[in-house]
């Protein structure tokens, strides 16, 4: 219970409204620091470290091996590769240690060097890599937030400054569907469309895409109304320009900061989106990676390796956080309204947070 | 007030019978035949004409969709294609289960996200409140699918405290009634805080700043100046402004929830009706597809609307409007 004297909230609101705007700042750096390292992991890291996410080892030895475990892989020239927990060489043979029998190999068999091969976070019970994966999941990820934010940016900033620009009757039908629209459960639809078009990428970022975009059609109507009002607008018809002038050269583009606070968070929604999705088994399909059908893999081992389920679920909250720290802090940024009060404006009220939707 | 509440009922009744015959007719126009038994290789051709007529699918499209109207306002869902009873009676025997989550899922996000908001608020700008901050940003990140599984392998698993999934004891039909009750919590707190966790993280940031919103407004100051205790001044004077909003959020949130619990429903295989619409769904189960989705748009169409009557109920410069 606050135990301050009114007297000393004042003070203490003051010196708050001057540290807000410096953690405010640190929000946003916070976010984008978070998000640079994940786009640089998922985006370089395969540059100098080329493992396949879809390569296999014998399930039987290296199937779900718990992270940074190592096996040695031997290439044979006929059989394709063997893998075991360690190798020993006696005379001509390598003994290979770890196999269900004892297994060894003639050392004219082998085709190049025996390699040794690092599960950095375990490996799941096909005996793939488990980072390898990971990494090939967040290019998918990525690549489906981008495309679905772009996709929500075109219907929703077109729609929204319509509707906030058009006359009244225009403007209620509009906002009445979107209403409609909006009630409607999200899931329900997504698994709807996702039974006509044919799962993958494409299906992931259209169904996203096209539910996704009511909030953000919301709010730019709501900002173009509000700007409407304002004096450069009325400055703007007296100096003689027409409708589409005023919308595109005045309102727009003073509408777009909301836009883009809430394309930030709607990046952080698509992603928890498309795992629901995957995790379902209706976004993209196996066997390639997406962090969704990872967890839904290591769902089935959950009780023997916790790890296949635990790091791409892991990866896909810290990103979710990262883009959800970027919009916070673009926000608290771009809303000079917000640091005129002492208080932070209430956070996005009624779009529903991305982890209510699956 | 009243007249305004009646016309987003019927609205909201409006938006109902729009979303439930675009997802009729979406469902005809896919490819493919509906229930997995009608394209079976081994049912032979008469046979598989014989089960359409038995369904009505031989019919016309808008003869089957008047039918499908008129047997839903008479409370009528047709029969289940995949599990052979009528849709009915597997919703009656699973929509109880999902409402009891929805709302173990939001008695927790409203009690932890009230307290926490509250308290964050009175101590705004201190350790305390920079922490919850920054956990409540972490958990409203987290999938609930996920969470659920985590929580299934740290407290299920790892420290086998609870069950791993269902709702109930495979002897619970053997228990008192007393002790079934408590089987039941004991089954429900998993996929009740995994569903209600996320929610309550949204909640508390949304009470906090609702509070300190009405904390620096005159009557608060005017109440202090009355030398109310701050206990007092926060309680029955900020938190009782700001409950309008905070009732509609948690209207809002319900649906939310309701909707929100398929993967929840999946992960811990709680009978619940999220589960039974993603089987409809792997099953191209149409009748029980389609009122699952009517049953989900309902419950959002009704939270939404009764947090608009708990706004106006508690907001008295609303009423008049």
């Amino acid at each position: 219970m606050p135990e301050a004297a009114p007297a000393v909230r004042y003070g203490r609101q003051r010196r708050q409204r001057r540290s807000r705007r410096q953690r405010r700042s640190r929000t946003l750096r916070t976010g984008l620091a978070l998000l640079a390292l994940i786009v640089a992991a998922v985006g370089l890291v395969p540059i100098v470290w080329s493992q396949s996410p879809d390569r296999q080892l014998d399930p039987a030895v290296a199937g779900l091996a718990a992270p940074w475990s190592r096996f040695e892989v031997l290439h044979l020239t006929d059989r394709g590769t063997l893998a075991a927990v360690a190798v020993e060489v006696s005379g001509s043979e390598v003994v290979l240690h770890g196999q269900p029998r004892p297994t060894r190999v003639a050392i004219s068999d082998l085709d190049g060097e025996i390699e040794s091969q690092r599960f950095a976070l375990g490996s799941d019970e096909f005996g793939r890599d488990v980072a390898a994966r990971l990494l090939a999941g967040g290019r998918v990820s990525l690549a489906v937030a981008g495309w679905t934010v772009l996709l929500i940016s075109l219907v929703a900033v077109p729609l929204g400054a319509l509707s906030g620009s058009a006359p009244p009757a225009v403007d209620q039908f509009i906002l009445r569907g979107l209403e409609a629209l909006q009630s409607f459960p999200r899931l329900f639809l997504l698994l709807g469309l996702a039974a006509i078009v044919r799962p993958g990428m494409l299906s992931v970022v259209l169904i996203l895409g096209l539910t996704g975009w009511i909030p953000m059609a919301r709010l730019v109507r709501a900002e173009v109304r509000a700007l409407r009002e304002r004096e450069f607008v009325l400055a703007a018809r007296a100096a003689g320009a027409g409708r589409g002038r005023i919308v595109f050269r005045h309102l727009l583009p003073n509408a777009l900061a909301p836009a883009l606070v809430e394309a930030s968070l709607a990046a952080a929604a698509a992603i928890v989106s498309e795992a629901a999705l995957s995790f379902l088994g209706f976004g993209l399909q196996p066997p390639s990676a997406s962090w969704g059908n990872m967890i839904a893999d290591g769902r089935s081992t959950l009780s023997v390796g916790w790890w296949v389920a635990f790091f791409p679920g892991a990866a896909l909250a810290l990103t979710a956080i990262a883009f959800n720290l970027v919009g916070e802090g673009l926000r608290d940024e771009l809303d000079p309204r917000a640091l005129a009060q002492a208080t932070c404006p209430p956070p996005w009220p009624l779009s529903s947070p991305p982890s209510a939707l699956p | 007030m009243t007249r305004a509440l009646l016309g987003r009922f019927t609205s909201a009744l409006l938006a109902g019978w729009i979303v439930l015959s675009a997802v009729f007719f979406l469902l005809r126009l896919l490819p493919g035949e509906p229930g997995a038994a009608f394209e079976d290789p081994r049912v032979p051709q008469e046979q598989r004409l014989r089960l359409r007529a038995i369904y009505g699918l031989d019919r016309p499209l808008p003869e089957q969709y008047v039918r499908w109207i008129g047997g839903v306002v008479r409370g009528e869902w047709g029969y289940s294609l995949s599990q052979h009873r009528p849709v009915g009676e597997i919703l009656r025997a699973t929509a109880p289960n999902t409402l009891l989550l929805s709302s173990a899922a939001l008695l927790l996000e409203l009690g932890l996200g009230l307290a926490l908001g509250v308290a964050a608020a009175a101590r705004a700008g201190s350790p305390f409140d920079h922490a919850l901050r920054a956990i409540s940003l972490a958990l409203w990140s987290l999938p609930a699918f996920w969470l659920g599984l985590m929580l299934i392998a740290g407290f299920a698993v790892a420290l086998p405290l609870f069950p791993p999934g269902a709702m109930r004891a495979v002897e619970a039909g053997s228990f008192g009634l007393w002790r079934r009750g408590l089987d039941l919590v004991w089954h429900l707190a998993l996929p009740a805080a995994a569903l209600g966790l996320p929610a309550a993280a949204a909640t508390a940031r949304f009470v906090r700043s609702t509070v300190l919103e009405r904390l620096g407004e005159p009557f608060v100051q005017s109440a202090r100046a009355r030398g109310l205790s701050p206990r007092r001044v926060l309680w029955s004077h900020a938190l009782r402004a700001g409950l309008a909003p905070i009732a509609q959020l948690a209207g809002l949130s319900l649906a939310a929830l309701l909707s929100g619990t398929v993967a929840v429903e999946v992960v811990f295989g709680w009978p619940g009706i999220g589960r039974a619409t993603y089987d409809a769904l792997v099953a191209r189960d149409y009748p029980l597809l389609l009122a699952g989705t009517a049953l989900s748009a309902t419950f959002v169409l009704a939270g939404s609307f009764l947090a608009e009557a708990l706004q106006a109920w508690l907001d008295p410069r609303l009423r008049d409007a």
